[in-house]
């Protein structure tokens, strides 16, 4: 089942364009993060799978319905903005008591839970908390509701290193006991590698990759070896950077099978260099470009 | 979402009854020994407190209420967690406004009433008058501060504060604009509008020594312009000198311009100077009076009312228009 479907998305503010066709699936029950440069159009998307904005171009499907076209529509989709938004005036019971009364699949006993495992005091004010706590809130609110896709638009950006491992740990815990889809932006790989398992790369509001984390690792290869043209590769080889010098060449590529070129030394490629890579290279050394699943 | 709106608006709702309240107190005191007395003098400040507190209203209403309720939201972030909740956001404007707008009429309603029960006796000792001495209820400042207009003042700020909080997105800002829109047309509707709501009355009278209340002149121009009585508590709109053919006599002609006093001759005898301007009647000339009569007053309230409640009622469109861009 596709949680998430767009078609040649795009949203223009006045003449700036913050994103331009965007075309891509993502499966449900997958935990996938949303990697890629600022002003890649990450927040733009999230914003408009939640309904927050009105696409100026293409089509979006978000659990088989318009984003934020009714009560049932925003019934399915969780969000959480950037910067964890909570009202400051109001203490963390009275978030709940507005979750409650404003969802009508609102799990009580699931918030109220997750605030005492938290440890936080349930008198308190939400603008006395840490950036960490208000996350915390800000999610307790958004799993309570009992989502079926939650969008998490840089949910980790202020926290601290430890505050964002706990953060990232508790989603981990709470997708895994709700089995619901997570679609996550972040500009910190790491994070990402700790919780994805599929992996967006979104370069000039283009999808560079998709795929699941595990794949994308094992079918990538950087091969270096004396100096050659990255035409004579095999054709099974995608070519996603290329760098030579006057005796050396080293590439990046995606295959499904093995290296066999005795010549090329080969090595793997952790997540962040993998992702650094395809944004240094916003358009293939050598095209050719498909999903990988 | 009644809870969440009633929870972020108490205060700023309570504050402003509280103040009511106090109002009201005062008003309750001092109210009954008004009755029956001919002789208001010593009650100016209080009178003119009362109209101020009703043109206060408004403003506070539009800046403190209107604005932030979506401004603060749009500022802190915090729409985008209540928009992501399983209400549209149709339904959140909708609770959030209908409260507003409810709480801003009943306020604006009981002040209003309280008011006018108080200044009851000023203002029917202001009926009689026939002078220029005492503003009777239909006229302009004291008007707005009677019946039932104060309601729809009251929404129409509201409404107001919260279409410029949707425009502007800035508390401060939109807080400004609000309250200078607001003075603006408090002061262009009496000016323009109100007069024509209704068809204004005239009546030619013949100008005669005795019924001249004001006879008014500079150094340059000597005599400019002179008044005659007028009906009782009528909203006087033009109180000028016309000659025999209907023309407006301005300047007036030479002939009376003997009548002021000579520099240095001290005060004029009384009634003299009126005497010497009533030969203006002998010339054929006449005072016409352009009016709306004391009688019009609630008719003029239930029109500026509606006009009030249609400016609101365009302005919450606006709102729901306006609502689908935002982010």
């Amino acid at each position: 089942m596709t949680v998430l479907k767009a078609q040649g998305l795009g949203k223009k503010y006045g003449r700036k364009q913050a994103l331009t066709g965007c075309t891509l699936e993502i499966e449900a029950g997958h935990v996938t993060g949303l990697v890629g440069p600022n002003g890649a159009g990450k927040s733009t998307l999230l914003n408009i799978a939640a309904g927050m904005l009105e696409p100026t171009a293409g089509t979006i499907e978000v659990c088989g319905g318009r984003p934020g076209s009714g009560p049932e529509q925003l019934a399915k989709v969780g969000y959480v903005a950037q910067n964890t938004p909570v009202y400051s005036g109001l203490s963390i019971e009275e978030h709940l008591r507005l979750g409650a009364h404003l969802n009508p699949g609102w799990d009580a006993s699931l918030a109220e839970k997750r605030i005492e495992r938290l440890g936080l005091d349930p008198k308190q004010h939400a603008g006395k908390l840490s950036g960490g706590q208000r996350a915390q809130l800000a999610l307790t609110i958004g799993i309570a509701k009992r989502p079926e896709l939650l969008l998490l638009d840089e949910p980790v950006a202020a926290l601290d290193p430890l505050a964002r491992r706990e953060f990232l740990q508790d989603l981990m815990e709470a997708v895994a006991e709700h089995g619901l889809s997570v679609v996550m932006s972040s500009h910190l790989v790491n994070d990402l590698e700790r919780v994805c398992d599929h992996l967006v790369v979104l370069v000039a509001s283009q999808v560079r990759v998709i795929g699941e984390v595990e794949t994308l690792l094992a079918t990538h290869h950087r091969l270096s070896g004396p100096r050659r043209d990255v035409e004579t590769l095999p054709a099974d080889q995608h070519v996603v950077s290329a760098k030579h010098t006057d005796r050396q060449t080293t590439v990046l590529v995606r295959t499904e099978a093995p290296i066999l070129d005795p010549v090329w030394t080969v090595a793997q490629l952790g997540l962040e260099d993998l992702v650094l890579e395809y944004m240094s290279n916003p358009t293939a050394a050598r095209p050719a470009l498909e999903v990988l699943r | 979402m009644t809870w969440l709106t009633w929870r972020q608006f108490r205060i700023p709702a309570l504050s402003v009854f509280a103040g009511l309240i106090a109002i009201a107190v005062v008003l309750a005191i001092t109210g009954p020994g008004l009755i029956g007395r001919t002789n208001f003098s010593d009650q100016d400040t209080l009178f003119t407190g009362t109209i101020l507190v009703l043109y206060l209203l408004p403003a506070v209403i539009g800046v403190f209420w209107g604005v932030p309720m979506i401004t603060r939201e749009l500022e802190s972030g915090t729409h985008s967690l209540v928009w992501n909740q399983t209400v549209t956001r149709k339904q959140w404007l909708t609770t959030k406004l209908g409260f507003g707008l409810l709480a801003a009429m009943v306020a604006a309603g009981l002040l209003g009433w309280a008011v006018s029960w108080w200044a009851s006796p000023i203002d029917a000792l202001a009926a009689t008058q026939t002078d220029r001495g005492m503003l009777s209820r239909i006229m302009p400042v004291v008007f707005g501060a009677r019946g039932i207009v104060p309601i729809g003042y009251a929404a129409f700020a509201l409404a107001l504060g919260v279409a410029v909080g949707m425009l502007l997105k800035r508390t401060v800002a939109a807080m400004a604009v609000t309250l200078a829109t607001l003075a603006a047309v408090l002061i262009l509707v009496p000016a323009f509008v109100r007069p024509y709501l209704l068809p204004p009355q005239t009546e030619t009278v013949a100008i005669v020594g005795k019924d001249i209340t004001n006879i008014t002149g500079n150094d340059d121009q000597g005599i400019t312009e002179i008044g005659m009585r007028q009906p009782a508590g009528a909203w006087v709109l033009a109180n000028e000198t016309v000659d025999s053919a209907g023309n407006v006599a301005a300047p007036l002609p030479d002939f009376v311009q003997t009548c002021a006093p000579r520099p240095g001759a001290g005060p004029p005898e009384h009634g003299s100077m009126e005497a010497c301007m009533a030969q203006l009647g002998a010339h054929g000339y006449q005072q016409r009076l352009t009016f709306q009569p004391g009688s019009r007053f609630w008719p003029l309230q239930w029109l500026e009312l509606a006009l009030y409640l249609a400016m609101t009622a365009l302005l919450t469109w606006f709102c729901f228009r306006r609502l689908r861009h935002l982010s």
